[in-house]
């Protein structure tokens, strides 16, 4: 069965692309390279937040080009619960009163209710288009949370908000880069887990051919919209995770993690890696980050060349990365 | 009257100045094929969709097993056991003969947001699912992605979703369209088996089959139903031969 | 007094929006492109005339070379890349264009170099005028205003009355009946393209007289301008016009008037930060207005 065998194949590649990440950032480690170690530990976080657009992209076909709202999102409610904490003050007083955190595990359960309520919100508002208008529509809502960030200086505004000290997590050290990295690469094996149960599931099934053929779908007694949304508000949840840790790791947070410039790399990871794919984004971001440090070695215009690196893969190879690798297009 | 399952009454649906539906009033009773034929534009689409909700009507009511249904949408109608086939094929592609059918169960049984058991592997859909692919004679099948299957597959994949939706009625829109001779025989025989899962709205242009099946038939013509009855009393209808066979009486 | 001016000062950020959005409606309506690389033609305009404008000391050969400039760039980039993603997914295209703005913006950077360009105003257009009533307001956001009208009417009469407009609007309907008449859809395509490049350039010129030019500049304009097609619906010029306008008031009067109404009822810097955060914010409420009201736009067609 070609089926089962390109499955199984799937998997493998999934598994080897995840592997070598660990294998870079642990042999940095030996080798005392700490600065490598935190470049594999951003590609991990940036790799977390493709795989999070994948599910509402790749699966549930939403084109969504406003992704950077739920990482900006993520950051900044772990720059407001860390800064409060340093600072000894409450974040809220009314309706009730809600500490700041320097906990992790304190704060991911925040981002995940910040997000999912934004995501909420956003998506119900912008599911009612279909096709370009999602697109933009999408983009726009980020922009507005972009100028709310702006314009908000109790948070820094334009500037940004600095928080000196890393958050922690029980029995890690999370400042030591390596430790930190497993922390990241936990987290982003867990999202690919679970990506990869919701996309086989029940659920998953409904969602992919709510994709290709939502009339169908319709007339099996199933609302497209109502998978749809349930599947944007998923995956802005793993993005606004992904998004914690990219705070923790510049322990800054700015507006410019919620430009759309954020929302346009995060769905270069996707796409540079294989739309679709379960580890596409961890290929997508990893090449990423290897091409800005290649390339930006060599050149102060390196975005120039990954423009038209990405304008080539686009053109000619549309499967991304994963889709000259053995497993197929795409898998259901 | 309880053998009325579908009672569409007065149904009117104008685009613009052109009357799609122009006040059809309609049944289908418990254990019949009821064939709906008219000349190509007469409206036949228009009425289907206005049945299964993908479009609301302008002014009539439609009642389903007794309860009024204009108020639902497609899905809900779809709950209900209001199952319909496409005029042009219209399945996932992607997706095998199986997952194609495990989506109709799935409708038909609830349950859609369940997260972490993998789907395949879970025997209240996939059961189902191989029983009703047997049925439509597609059992050999099932591994098969939809968008490799033959025309006539694919007619016959449709047959099993509808009949994975736990019907109460079957909205079938032209199964034989695009359908070889042979081909056709077998489907006629599986839909004159059919009948007795749950009854037949049948809009079908093969007349051999509407004449070979069906026990009452409704002659749509410019959106009205111009005549009613059994197949000889169509046959012998002078409006009809007239205005749909084109005959001089 | 305040208002009066306000209001102007959106009516001339709208027809710059209207110039923007004009070209990427069009590009869309005709070829179904959404073309991201938009904000970097606008970029191209500004550069080109601040620096033809710099070179020989004429605004009027700068705007000209905007125009050139943008054009020429729109065709070449059309026949290079874009005719390879009308079939494409939009997924794809929004990609591929992703991709060009990347090019644009550092390829310029490379030319240019980081620091801002600025324009310098015309003698005959600088300075202000006393309208009537007696508010004094700048003579060229005055002639930005006309610009901006002249060109609705001049696209108004392309379209509706033109051969090449007769073209467009059977382009849009159907493709192939269009080739089959004869008419070279690929010379069309490179023509519309060209010319919504041309416009875009236009607004950047423009603007470049009352901002900076710098790498970075289209991309604002170029989100509004998408806020302006989504509200006008996609494709429609008439819609692109009168969104373009009720965004720029919008965002002008919201702008002005928020913190002074929140100065109403709260302390003025608390008034200040929160109006200042709601006015920027006031135009992407508007369009989820809009969108809840009429999915498909002010005057899209309806799916």
């Amino acid at each position: 069965m070609g089926r089962v065998r390109r499955m199984r194949q799937a998997a493998i590649v999934n598994a080897a692309v995840f592997a070598l990440l660990v294998a870079v950032a642990l042999a940095a480690h030996v080798l005392g390279a700490p600065y490598v170690v935190t470049l594999a530990t951003k590609a991990a976080i940036f790799a977390m937040a493709g795989v999070g657009l994948n599910l509402a992209l790749g699966y549930g076909g939403m084109v969504s080009f406003g992704h950077a709202a739920f990482f900006g999102i993520g950051g900044y409610v772990t720059g407001i619960f860390a800064s409060h904490a340093a600072a000894g003050t409450p974040v809220l007083t009314l309706p009730f009163t809600v500490a700041g955190s320097a906990e992790m595990l304190g704060i991911w359960p925040m981002v995940m209710v910040v997000t999912a309520l934004a995501a909420m919100v956003i998506g119900a508002l912008s599911l009612r288009t279909t096709g370009v208008y999602f697109i933009m529509v999408t983009l726009a809502f980020a922009q507005m949370v972009y100028y709310f960030a702006i314009s908000w200086r109790a948070y820094g505004g334009e500037d940004g908000l600095s928080f000196y000290v890393r958050n922690s997590f029980p029995g890690l050290n999370t400042f030591a880069p390596i430790q930190f990295f497993a922390i990241a690469a936990a987290l982003l094996a867990l999202a690919m887990g679970f990506v990869a149960l919701v996309t086989r599931s029940r659920f998953g099934l409904a969602l992919q051919a709510a994709r290709a053929n939502p009339q169908r779908v319709m007339a099996s007694g199933i609302r497209p919209f109502a998978l749809r949304l349930t599947a944007f508000v998923l995956s802005a949840v793993i993005v606004g995770l992904a998004g914690s840790l990219y705070a923790d790791l510049n322990r800054f947070v700015s507006p410019a993690m919620l430009s759309w410039h954020m929302s346009g790399e995060i769905m270069v990871f996707v796409i540079l890696g294989g739309v679709g794919r379960l580890a596409g984004p961890v290929a997508g971001a990893g090449v990423f980050i290897l091409l800005e440090q290649v390339l930006g070695g060599v050149s102060d215009y390196w975005q120039a060349l990954l423009g038209l690196l990405l304008l080539a893969i686009v053109l000619y190879a549309p499967g991304g990365i994963l889709g000259l690798l053995p497993g197929g297009r795409r898998h259901v | 009257m309880s053998d009325v399952i579908l009672d569409i009454r007065g149904l009117e649906k104008s685009f613009g100045a052109l009357k799609a539906t122009d006040g059809v009033t309609l049944d289908l009773r418990r254990g019949e094929i009821h064939a709906l034929i008219g000349p190509n534009g007469a409206g036949k689409s228009t009425l289907i969709k206005q049945i299964t909700g993908e479009i609301r009507q302008d002014r009539g009511s439609i009642t389903f097993e007794g309860q009024a249904i204009d108020g639902l949408d497609a899905a809900a109608r779809a709950r209900l056991g209001l199952a319909r086939s496409f005029q042009v094929s219209s399945v996932v592609p992607e997706f095998t003969a199986l997952e194609n059918t495990m989506l109709a169960v799935l409708g038909a049984g609830g349950g859609v947001f369940r997260f972490l058991r993998p789907a395949l592997h879970d025997p209240a859909l996939t059961d189902p699912a191989r029983f009703h692919l047997d049925q439509a004679g597609l059992a050999g099948r099932a591994a098969v992605p939809a968008g490799v299957l033959s025309h006539g597959e694919r007619r016959r994949l449709e047959i099993a979703m509808a009949l994975a939706m736990r019907p109460r009625a079957f909205l079938l829109d032209e199964p034989m369209a695009g359908m070889g001779a042979e081909g056709a025989r077998d489907l006629t025989a599986i839909l004159s088996d059919l009948r007795a899962e749950a009854p037949i709205l049948l809009v079908e242009h093969d007349m051999d089959a509407v004449f070979a099946l069906a026990d009452r038939i409704s002659v749509l013509v410019y959106g009205r139903i111009i005549a009613t009855g059994s197949v000889e009393e169509i046959r012998a209808n002078a409006e009809v031969r007239r205005s749909y066979l084109g005959e001089e009486a | 007094m305040l208002l009066a001016e306000q209001a102007l000062n959106g009516l001339q950020y709208g027809m710059m929006l209207f110039l923007m959005a004009a070209g990427l409606t069009l590009v869309f309506g005709v070829m179904g492109l959404i073309n991201l690389a938009h904000g970097s033609l606008y970029m191209l305009g500004a550069y080109a005339c601040a620096w033809v404008a710099a070179a020989t000391g004429s605004f009027a050969l700068g705007l000209a070379a905007s125009l050139a400039a943008a054009a020429a760039a729109g065709a070449v980039v059309e026949v290079a890349v874009i005719r390879r993603l009308y079939a494409r997914d939009h997924l794809e295209q929004v990609l591929a264009t992703f991709a060009l703005i990347l090019v644009f913006s550092e390829g310029t950077r490379w030319v240019f170099g980081s620091f801002p360009l600025y324009l310098t105003l015309p003698g005959a257009l600088s300075g202000a005028v006393t309208l009537p009533g007696g508010l004094q307001y700048p003579l060229f956001r005055l002639a930005i205003i006309a610009t901006g009208a002249a060109v609705a009417l001049g696209l108004w009469l392309l379209i509706g009355r033109t051969r090449l407009g007769i073209r467009i609007r059977a382009g849009e309907a159907d493709r192939e009946m269009v080739a089959a008449l004869g008419v070279d859809i690929a010379r069309l395509y490179t023509m519309v393209f060209a010319l919504g490049a041309a416009l875009a350039g236009l607004a950047g010129a423009l603007v470049g007289t009352i901002q900076s030019v710098q790498v970075g500049m289209g991309e604002p304009v170029l989100i509004l301008a998408f806020v302006v097609i989504v509200i006008g619906g996609i494709g429609s010029i008439k819609g692109a016009f009168v969104a373009a306008l009720l965004v720029g008031l919008t965002d002008a009067l919201g702008k002005a008037l928020l913190p002074s109404l929140f100065a109403r009822v709260m302390e003025a810097s608390a008034a200040n930060g929160i109006g200042a955060a709601l006015g920027s914010m006031l135009i992407y409420i508007l369009m989820a207005a809009v969108l809840i009201w009429r999915p498909e736009g002010l005057y899209g067609a309806r799916a």
